[in-house]
């Protein structure tokens, strides 16, 4: 029940904010961040019944009792249908990455949204109530609806309180999410479908389908349909398009739950669906995903240092950035997939952080054309300190979480595509490039003495200081996150290395 | 004692955090005692942990906690001290107090004091982690680390831009560098399966015989990171215009600790090296071709502190010629000579660009020996030790790099040739300083003099550049000990003497002006040459044309998204398909009842077979 109270507790926040503003139009504000944090504070509450030995037992993945927490109702039994949720470390850490860049995201639209403050925060709510649906549905059909139910505010979002290009952006994030949101429901239906016709009963639940594993031709064309959904969602090369739109005309909110928290559906789902479900499938293709994500962190990188547009700039750097988890999900070997985990995580952090330095210059002054700034440190001796930090995170300095996930994705890709691994830590330089560049032409150089803007106060700094604390511990002892993650990983490299030794992938080593 | 190690980069990092939090809140005078201070104490506790090491003479291990574990892939936050590690951090931590002590007065007037010292501070921290580092990996973060600070540092005046391109510079191809290294710790880890650097070497000896390829492979790629850090060919372009920074912070990073990480990093994986001849090979070449092209630059500069940034990158040459032939300890020896005398020279120039309206050019200063005393006799004795002039102490440690390079059997005679050109050319460089700005008639008058908090520093490391060469280094055991060599009395005289011929030459041009060398400057040949030369062997230009533009030139081609034209087209051919359809739907009765009609003439025709 905790993991059906923690998205109702969501849903009815979102309520509660959207009837609160006839009361006070500041009202929903508090709503929203208290709604978040009692969240946190309930699952964290009950998380603490959980010890480490628990957390450290490799789940049977298709025995959901060995699962941290489940829960399975029926609903429609007909169709083998029915309300079934688990969790295991990765769901774990993704739960808490959501509630955590929830809470900041509420705090980063703090003053910047004035009209219809309670639908605002309820869509905001109930946005992270899909998320968390996604990340903990187990049931193909729930899976499927949480993966709409996160899409369909998340547009409204975009549609109303965007910027200036809203109406194309929203629409476009709508339309290839949707595409590609069919592409997998027709493989989900297809393999209910195969499953039914071997074992005679319609089941749509996850460890059901682990049990009878599709082969041949179709099961291949079944994991593209996942395959491809994810993919637009992480976003990876070449469906990556949707994201600079909606991350430009999204209001900050927007952008600190799309970069931070949705994005990282995409990843997940890969390693929860497609590499459990298609095995082989997934192996055949590892080269092209490979592939893609070495093109993704190199055009990524490239076309950020063409921006003028420091959101644009930030949501290329996304692209590249996710291009890293492709790969570390792909490598199929312990390391890489950690990393690919905790790249997750410190790339939610620092993102949703670059995204909130982007709004708040886009609410100072009222444009995010970095060709208008120039030496902002003087002014916004803070906001330059701290948008520092996160570009030097974003380009990878050791010490700080991003490194520790770039490092094991390149080090454990390396032990199997060498020259993969050559290309992607290209990677590394083209970071820096872009990163140094957009602190040079947004808060170095000559300071414009006509006009001067506040400095980050304390209720943005107190944020800040969250998620540069947060990097900072991922970066020097990541322990933690990687023990939660390692029994997850552990369940899932057995499974693939029934099907082969890591070395082998398709002839990449040499 | 030896448990006090990891207070030593503890007390830099604490008084950098607290200076970051307090965002310049802080008195002057209180920041001061705190940055200065808190490098002083790490340098006090240097010496006592030097000391208990001396007593025990065993390398000292200290794992503070495990920093990540994924199956075998387990590096720790651990720290090694050997007599490498000792000597390192003395430098960084007795020149870096002396260097923080002189910038207290030296950047007073400046508005980002905290600021300042919290980078400096950060980036002794860095340099500490980096040179006690039990593994690879942490050394990596100490390395990029330092390069961050590098960069801030570089970057600190940063209203205007031209610093910033130089800071960017400066980082960006330190990372070509840093990005070749981090493929070669890839490559290490999975050949070899730990980081730790004496587990690593005692496996790859196991593992690996000498002059196989992968040891090459690894090596190579660690050379790439150590050319980028040291500023060697090629990838030596950033250092000069990295003088952008406060001068303090040119003597501290960029000549006396952060440029020589790559003399470190080769001489701490000295094993790995010795497997691989051919990346010893290209380690001495790499340093001898640098050191000469550099010596050569330096000799037309006009900027005091480009002539000693070339000086500089030719110094460090040495160094890598010295670990190229196998001469560790020469090289190690070298290094802290030329930390000496080094960051005496910048903070000479420093003192003189403070007291002379900050002025650089070398041509518009004169006659300084009189007005400003101290910053001549700074120079006088840091030329003298530059040079390898008898008795000073970079005459030991480049003596000891040259008679060892002579007896590399096969291509020794050959490095020594060209070191000893690389040392005539320096004292004439060096010189042509000493007697161009502190000789001759005075052309700017200096506004004041250098107060106590800088002349202090300058005498202390007068005394060193000095006394530097009789330091016995606690090395013998971290390498191989070398071969015994008796070179001739010719080879040592001759190594003596081309110093001193380097000196006569420059009082003769520079001085005294009774070598005439306007006729061979302003012939076509010399003029081209010095452009040439002047230009850094046009470099940047090549970089700029092969990299940098095409770089960007791509970047901006494709900043409009060109992937979209294909979903683009896909709402286009919709449109079409709409706008076409929607012809059909006219609204007149009778176009609908005869399209029925063909319509239905067409399925019975295909029914019937007719078509």
């Amino acid at each position: 029940m905790v993991l059906v109270n923690l998205i109702l507790i969501l849903l009815a926040g979102g309520v509660i904010a959207w009837l609160a503003e006839r009361q006070h139009p500041l009202l929903p504000r508090w709503i929203a961040l208290f709604t978040i944090l009692f969240d946190l504070g309930y699952f964290l509450v009950y998380m603490s019944d959980l010890s480490w030995s628990q957390i450290a037992i490799v789940p049977n993945p298709s025995d959901a009792a060995t699962w941290l927490f489940h829960y399975k109702a029926e609903w429609i039994p007909r169709f083998g249908i029915s309300f079934e949720l688990a969790m295991d470390g990765l769901s774990l850490l993704m739960v808490l990455l959501t509630l955590v860049l929830g809470a900041v995201a509420v705090s980063s639209s703090w003053t910047d949204i004035k009209q219809r403050t309670g639908f605002f925060e309820a869509n905001l709510l109930w946005t992270l109530a899909g998320v968390l649906g996604v990340f903990l549905a187990l049931d193909l059909f729930l899976f499927f609806l949480f993966w709409e139910v996160m899409l369909v505010p998340m547009y409204l979002m975009i549609a109303i309180w965007g910027h200036e290009g809203r109406g194309y952006a929203s629409m476009k994030f709508f339309i290839f999410t949707q595409v590609s949101g069919l592409m997998m429901l027709l493989a989900i239906l297809a393999l209910v479908m195969l499953n039914h016709s071997s074992t005679g009963v319609y089941s749509f639940s996850y460890f059901d389908l682990l049990d009878h594993k599709v082969g041949g031709d179709i099961a291949y064309y079944l994991m593209l349909g996942f395959f491809v959904a994810f993919l637009v969602k992480l976003p990876g090369f070449p469906f990556h398009t949707w994201l600079p739109d909606a991350h430009t005309q999204a209001p900050t909110a927007g952008s600190v739950i799309l970069a931070g928290i949705l994005l990282k559906t995409g990843a997940y789902g890969l390693i929860r669906f497609v590499v459990p479900l298609f095995p082989n499938e997934a192996l055949a293709f590892s080269p092209i995903a490979m592939g893609l994500g070495v093109a993704g962190i190199i055009y990524g990188a490239v076309l950020a240092l063409g921006q003028d547009d420091f959101k644009r700039l930030v949501a290329y750097s996304s692209v590249s950035h996710m291009g890293f988890v492709l790969l570390g999900v792909f490598a199929w070997n312990a390391l890489a997939l950690q990393g690919a985990v905790m790249q997750m995580i410190a790339h939610g952090f620092s993102t949703a952080a670059l995204f909130m330095i982007a709004g708040s210059l886009q609410e100072r002054m009222h444009t995010r054309d970095m060709s208008k700034m120039s030496g902002l440190w003087q002014n916004m001796p803070r906001m330059g300190a701290v948008a520092m930090f996160f570009a030097l995170a974003s380009l990878g300095l050791p010490g700080l979480g991003n490194f520790v996930a770039e490092f094991l994705v390149l080090v454990g890709l390396f032990a199997v595509a060498p020259w993969v691994a050559a290309v992607a830590a290209l990677g590394l330089i083209v970071a820096a490039i872009y990163s140094l560049m957009m602190m040079q032409r947004a808060f170095q150089g000559k300071p414009d003495e006509g006009r001067r803007f506040p400095d980050y106060g304390f209720r943005e700094m107190l944020t800040m200081t969250v998620m540069i604390v947060g990097l900072i511990w991922l970066g020097l002892y990541p322990q933690p996150v990687l023990d939660t993650a390692q029994p997850v990983l552990d369940s899932l490299m057995q499974m693939v290395g029934s099907v082969t030794e890591p070395t082998k992938v398709a002839g990449l080593m040499p | 004692m030896l448990k006090l190690l990891p207070l030593i980069p503890l007390f830099p990092l604490v008084s950098s955090v607290l200076l970051m939090v307090t965002t310049g809140k802080m008195p002057k005078r209180l920041v001061a005692i705190l940055g200065a201070g808190s490098v002083g104490l790490s340098a006090l506790t240097t010496l006592l942990v030097g000391l208990a090491f001396m007593e025990s003479g065993q390398p000292h291990h200290q794992v503070l906690w495990t920093w990540m574990q994924v199956g075998t892939f387990s590096p720790d936050i651990a720290f090694y001290l050997d007599g490498l590690t000792l000597v390192m951090m003395s430098v960084i931590t007795g020149v870096g107090f002396l260097i923080h002590l002189f910038s207290t007065e030296f950047m007073e007037e400046d508005v980002s004091y905290s600021r300042y010292f919290a980078y400096l501070n950060m980036f002794v921290f860095a340099m500490l982690i980096l040179v006690m580092a039990d593994n690879l990996l942490l050394l990596y973060l100490g390395w990029e680390g330092v390069g961050v600070c590098s960069y801030l540092l570089v970057g600190f005046w940063y209203q205007n831009p031209d610093n910033g391109l130089a800071a960017r510079k400066a980082f960006v191809v330190t990372r070509v560098g840093d990005t070749a290294m981090a493929l070669g710790l890839f490559l290490l880890f999975t050949e070899l399966g730990t980081l730790d650097i004496q587990p690593m070497a005692a496996a790859a000896n196991s593992q690996w015989q000498v002059g196989d390829t992968l040891p090459v492979l690894a090596c190579l790629l660690l050379l790439g990171g150590a050319v980028g850090k040291s500023a060697q060919l090629p990838l030596h372009t950033w250092l000069p215009d990295a003088m952008a920074g406060p001068t303090p912070v040119s003597a501290l990073i960029h000549a006396a600790t952060m440029v020589t990480a790559g003399v470190y990093l080769i001489a701490r994986t000295h094993e790995l090296f010795l497997l691989a001849p051919p990346a010893m090979l290209a380690v001495a070449l790499v340093g001898l071709i640098t050191s000469l092209m550099a010596a050569f630059t330096a000799l037309v500069q006009h900027d005091i502190k480009r002539i000693l940034a070339y000086s500089t990158i030719s110094q460090i040459g040495y160094m890598f010629l010295a670990l190229g032939v196998g001469a560790w300890t020469a090289g190690i020896f070298h290094l802290m000579t030329h930390a000496f005398f080094k960051a005496l020279l910048f903070l000479g120039a420093g003192a003189v660009i403070h007291c002379l309206h900050h002025e650089h050019n070398i041509f518009k200063m004169g006659g300084l020996r009189t007005r400003l005393p101290v910053a001549f006799w700074s120079f006088l004795i840091g030329s003298a030790a530059l040079a390898a002039l008898p008795f000073t102490s970079g005459f030991f440690s480049k003596d000891m790099i040259l008679l060892q390079a002579y007896e590399l059997p096969g291509a020794g005679p050959w490095l020594w040739a060209g070191g000893l050109l690389g040392a005539l050319l320096t004292a004439i460089y060096s010189f042509r300083l000493v007697f161009v700005v502190f000789f001759g008639e005075a052309k700017t008058e200096p506004d004041r003099q250098p107060g106590l908090r800088m002349a202090v520093p300058l005498t202390l490391l007068c005394v060193l550049a000095i006394i530097g060469g009789w330091f016995a280094l606690p090395l013998a055991d971290v390498f191989p000990v070398a071969g015994e060599h008796h070179p001739s009395h010719l080879i040592e005289g001759i190594s003596i003497a081309i110093p001193l011929i380097g000196l006569v030459l420059a009082y003769l041009i520079f001085l005294s002006g009774q070598l005439k060398i306007d006729g061979l400057v302003n012939s076509s040949l010399g003029r081209t040459l010095k452009k040439f030369w002047f230009s850094g062997w046009a470099m940047d230009l090549l970089y700029d044309r092969l990299l940098v533009r095409p770089y960007k030139g791509l970047a901006y081609m494709l900043r409009g998204e060109w992937v979209d034209v294909i979903y683009n087209s896909i709402v286009k051919v919709c449109q079409m398909l709409f706008v076409g359809l929607s012809h059909t739907q006219t609204g007149r009765l009778r176009w609908y009842a005869t399209s029925m009609v063909f319509g239905v003439i067409v399925v019975i025709a295909l029914l019937l077979g007719v078509i």
